[in-house]
């Protein structure tokens, strides 16, 4: 088993443990796009401009819950400088079973052609309805106040608990619930029953001293990207398109635009833009197929861009939950058994992620006997789209809490408690495979071991702990390196770099190359630049993308030896490549001087033409990572607010490539996790309307509400990567709202069964308790 | 003979079985032979799996091999954020 | 609609522009002039990533009105490098990773120079309570407010 390695956050420079074979791989290099993003350069989805071009405008719903009797469109075209207008008559419809896989999940296009533009019903708040395009803004959203709808509203359902029950607003009404036998007669909203686990919770609960059992419930959230959602769509007269967007993966916006535009996929070429955040709400398509739409009638270039309160109201969010949790245990503190409920708003249309969820949720335990079930259930919300390790967080920390008390209640340290209980390589996971080698109990122990969690807390301050899992995925991924003629080489990938994988997937193809670092330059080709590629999501860019890069290099070494070994006419396998040369070996040791790329590209056209690179690959074996996170709270008694004092993320990267990049992926999924923890929440009104559309309102953490974020890097190696990779990004975001709810409990002696903890709730909850 | 686990709601397909062996192979035979026996279950099922061999968790690949000795979980399919 | 004709100073150039009355600031920044360092996050004043200054003063450039700017002088993300170099500010943010989407980044070094301007030695607690205008959702400031601190230190000398 590998070392653990620790690397601090403050100590920029030196890594004096790390493997000293490698050359960039570990090393905080530069990375390729820096300068652009520092000077205003970069390109984001809303800053490319075409000449004779329109903007695009949506009319949305202004009910959650409405049938569409009509829809007149004839005003608003009539008005001068209105080019286009586009409704549900725009846009083929799908059958129930038109599922497809597509990009990381199945997608079904009946509920996404329903979901890009209302069709029967407008199935929530901000509900696309329409869309116009028009020589301006201000006329086109002037067209959208002509525009004629005639609604019927129907009741609505927003909580997922109000939307389970029987009789509750259906929001589609021939839905029989999926995973229950026999099935269902009557229609409800729950769109999916899901159940894991194995052993006999019966036998394992009559083995427990101690057995726990609490109800949770959290509010809805939103992945909160800076950028809002925006696209430039050009069609031209002979059925081709181009299409400049913000997303994480542009081959995924091709696939979808094209099932929804009907034409051929080759016909329609996808750049992204850079791209200003996305955490999973940039995995699926709103504004790119109505741009499509709307170019393709007008024959004209369509710019369309959200604004923050449509990206509040129809992008994004994940789902509240409503999740009850049992748990029992020995005295000694041995876990006998486990058993979670977890019912999640899937928004408008099926497809939450609480099978992630129900997997996930005791996924750092080694348990005999564990049970989780799933509800999936449908609302007057937007669809949820995946926010940073879908469903775990909200499992996780309901899970999380009741072993914070089982822990405190039998008087065991709470991280030894995970530890007499951690997953380990060989132990069943709670949703079924067996673990390989994995970092569960290396991060414990760091914890254990960490200042952090030995320092003394100061009065009135509360100290909680708690883990977090995330599968990680691998997936369709494409690289090629070109050789140039003066020796340098161009890398081109196809996944949009969202937090830096230039800079890492750079790294190793300089590794594996065996070339100066600045040698390698990286470009993310557009969608007719490369093979498929999925989407920057399931943290697997730097996993994938680095076996697919690693996988160019071999391409380019073989070809590289092989024109040497002609050259020197002597034969391939007393040819190889070492640090970046072809060297003679073997018989020929020493007859030749070694070639370099420049001494090899200079003559390429002599020697047999271009030199490319190429690797086209389904990686599989992605390496799960586990983490522990150690938060320091103070609570204000008198206003109920929680501050987070001090707080440390502890994780296993496999192999951490850019270990800046990787801190600041732990560093944000943990700020992230605050918001979710304290403050953020969708607020709706009786009629089923959004309250808080804006940053005022739906308060994300600013810089003077969180402390300096300490980060661990533990590297238990995954075998099936090149350099030993495990994804990284999604983690840290699991265990935040588990380990502030436990502080918050150890400085107040009060445990939260809601999130958020914002101060009114956490000001009621003192005053209740006197 | 290869050891098959089957998770989530597979088993409303399978008349309740939840594990069972089969010859070894690969992704694509297993789930040739499970149709074979099942017939119930979805043609475009593997759309919506991931498969476990022996812990490495693979996504739409046919031709991952399957030993003897080898333990395989079917589960839903894993995305991402 | 009558256009207005604006006469203003942009990271030290002249510059002339026409306007609608309800332009913003940003609106003819982005969409008239072309300047899209400036980037719109909220359109509200919550965000800060349209962060620029007017005579030195920081503000959002999606809450000044375009035609406000007339005779003043405005400084946007693209006038902080000069000539192939870049702002102390600037250098620091890559050497500290402090950015990982970046497009709250223009907003950041914006306000954290225009904090520089006014106080060379911030504390922790300055920085962070100056930047509390600005939006970041990826990196959990950490490592945002360290380039500032670094960056102020090797300024003082």
């Amino acid at each position: 088993m590998a070392a653990v390695e620790k690397i601090f956050n403050d100590t920029i420079t030196d890594r004096e443990t790390q493997d000293k074979t490698l050359k960039w791989v570990g090393t905080r290099a530069p990375r390729p796009d820096g300068v652009d993003k520092v000077t205003g350069r970069a390109k984001f989805g809303a800053d490319t401009y075409l000449p004779n071009m329109l903007y695009g405008k949506v009319l949305r719903s202004p009910h959650a819950h409405a049938r569409i009797r009509s829809i007149d469109m004839s005003r608003a075209l009539a008005l001068p400088g209105v080019k286009a207008g586009v409704t549900r008559d725009d846009f083929p419809d799908y059958p129930a079973g038109a599922v497809q896989p597509a990009g990381e999940m199945v997608i079904n296009y009946r509920d996404m052609t329903r979901n890009i533009m209302a069709r029967e019903k407008a199935l929530y708040e901000g509900h696309a309805v329409a869309a116009v395009a028009a020589v301006n803004e201000r006329v086109a959203r002037q067209a959208l106040s002509l525009i004629e709808v005639d609604y019927e509203v129907l009741p609505h359902v927003i909580d997922v608990e109000e939307a389970m029950k029987p009789g509750a607003p259906l929001v589609r009404e021939d839905l029989i619930t999926e995973g229950v036998e026999p099935a269902p007669e009557e229609p409800s909203n729950i769109a999916k029953r899901v159940e894991f686990g194995h052993g006999d919770l019966d036998l394992g609960f009559s083995k427990a001293d101690v057995i726990i059992e609490r109800s949770f419930k959290t509010q809805p959230v939103h992945q909160g990207y800076i950028e809002p959602h925006a696209c430039l769509a050009s069609f031209s007269e002979d059925g081709q398109a181009e299409l400049w967007c913000s997303t994480q993966g542009h081959y995924v916006a091709r696939g979808h635009c094209a099932k929804l535009l009907q034409m051929d996929v080759s016909k329609l070429r996808v750049t992204c833009s850079e791209i200003g955040g996305g955490f999973g709400g940039k995995t699926v398509v709103y504004l790119e197929p109505l741009a499509l739409a709307l170019s393709r009638k007008a024959c004209q270039p369509v710019k369309m861009v959200m604004t923050r309160d449509e990206v509040f109201r129809a992008s994004g969010p994940t789902s509240g939950a409503s999740m009850d949790v049992r748990i029992g245990a020995t005295k000694d503190g041995r876990i006998t058994a486990g058993e979670a409920v977890l019912k999640f708003q899937a928004g408008a249309f099926g497809g939450s992620p609480v099978p992630a969820a129900a997997q996930c949720a005791f996924a750092p335990y080694d348990l005999d006997n564990v049970k989780t079930i799933g509800f999936d259930v449908l609302c007057n919300r937007p669809k949820v789209a995946a926010y940073r390790a879908p469903g775990a967080p909200l499992g996780e920390y309901a899970v999380e809490s009741v072993v914070d008390e089982l822990a405190k209640t039998l008087e065991i340290d709470p991280l030894e408690f995970r530890l007499k209980n951690a997953a380990k390589e060989g132990s069943d996971s709670s949703y079924g495979p067996k673990f390989g080698p994995i970092g569960c109990v290396e991060t414990l122990e760091t914890a254990q071991n960490h200042d952090h969690y030995l320092s003394t807390l100061k009065p009135g301050q509360g100290r909680g702990v708690a883990s977090g899992y995330w599968f990680n995925i691998g997936g369709q991924t494409s690289a090629t390196l070109n050789l140039c003629e003066d020796g340098s080489v161009a890398l081109v990938v196809g996944t949009p770099d969202i937090g830096g994988s230039r800079a890492s997937l750079t790294m190793m193809a300089a590794e594996s190359l065996g070339v100066e670092l600045d040698k390698v330059r990286p470009l993310i080709g557009d969608t007719s630049a490369l093979g498929y590629n999925m989407l920057t999501g399931g943290s697997r860019v730097t996993f994938a993308g680095g076996i697919a890069v690693h996988g160019a290099a071999e391409d380019m070494i073989k070809q590289l030896r092989e024109r040497a070994a002609a050259t020197w006419d002597v034969p391939i396998d007393d040819v190889e490549w070492h640090g970046g040369q072809a060297v003679a070996v073997n018989g020929y040791k020493d007859q030749e001087d070694p070639m370099g790329l420049l001494d090899i590209a200079k003559d390429m056209a002599k020697s047999g033409g271009p030199i490319v690179g190429r690797c086209s690959t389904n990686a599989q074996g992605a390496g799960p990572s586990f983490g522990c996170h150690i938060v320091d709270v103070d609570v204000d008694k008198e206003t109920g607010k929680v501050s987070v004092a001090r707080y440390t993320v502890i994780q296993d990267a496999g192999k951490a490539v850019h270990p800046s990049y990787v801190e600041g992926q732990y560093q944000g999924g943990a700020v992230q996790g605050i918001g979710w923890a304290l403050n953020e929440e969708y607020i709706y009104d009786e009629n089923g309307k959004v309250e808080n559309a804006g940053f005022l309102d739906y308060r994300v953490p600013v810089c003077s509400d969180v402390p300096m974020i300490d980060t661990v890097i533990v590297e238990v190696p995954n075998p099936t990567h090149p350099y030993g990779v495990r994804g990284v990004g999604e983690t840290p975001l699991v265990p935040p709202l588990a380990a502030i709810s436990n502080a918050v409990e150890n400085a107040l002696d009060i445990r939260f069964t809601e999130l958020p903890m914002s101060p009114p709730r956490v000001l009621a909850a003192i005053e209740s308790v006197g | 003979m290869a050891r098959i686990v089957l998770t989530g709601n597979l088993r409303l397909y399978t008349e309740g079985v939840t594990e069972l062996e089969l010859e070894s192979g690969s992704i694509r035979s297993l789930l040739r032979e499970l149709r074979r026996r099942y017939p119930d279950i979805p043609e475009d099922i593997e759309d919506e799996l991931a498969i476990s061999i022996d812990g490495v968790l693979h996504q739409d690949d046919w031709f991952a091999k399957i030993e003897p000795d080898s333990e395989v979980h079917l589960l839903p399919r894993i995305a991402g954020g | 609609m009558t256009r207005e004709h604006i006469t203003t100073t942009i990271n030290g150039d002249p510059v002339e522009f026409l306007c609608d009355a309800e332009q913003t600031l940003l609106d003819v920044l982005r969409d008239e002039l072309r300047l899209t360092g400036s980037k719109e996050g909220c359109a509200s004043g919550d965000c800060g990533a349209c962060s620029v200054t007017l005579d030195g003063r920081l503000v959002c450039a999606c809450l000044v009105l375009a035609a406000e700017v007339e005779g003043h002088e405005v400084t946007t993300i693209e006038g902080m490098a000069v000539g192939d170099q870049l702002h102390p500010l600037q250098q620091k943010f890559l050497d500290h990773a402090a950015l990982q989407c970046g497009v709250c980044t223009p907003g950041f070094l914006v306000a954290a120079k225009a904090l520089l301007d006014r106080n060379s030695n911030p504390t922790e607690t300055e920085v962070r309570f100056w930047l509390a205008g600005n939006l970041c959702r990826c990196t959990g400031y950490d490592k945002i407010v360290r380039a500032v601190l670094d960056t102020a230190a090797e300024m003082r000398g």
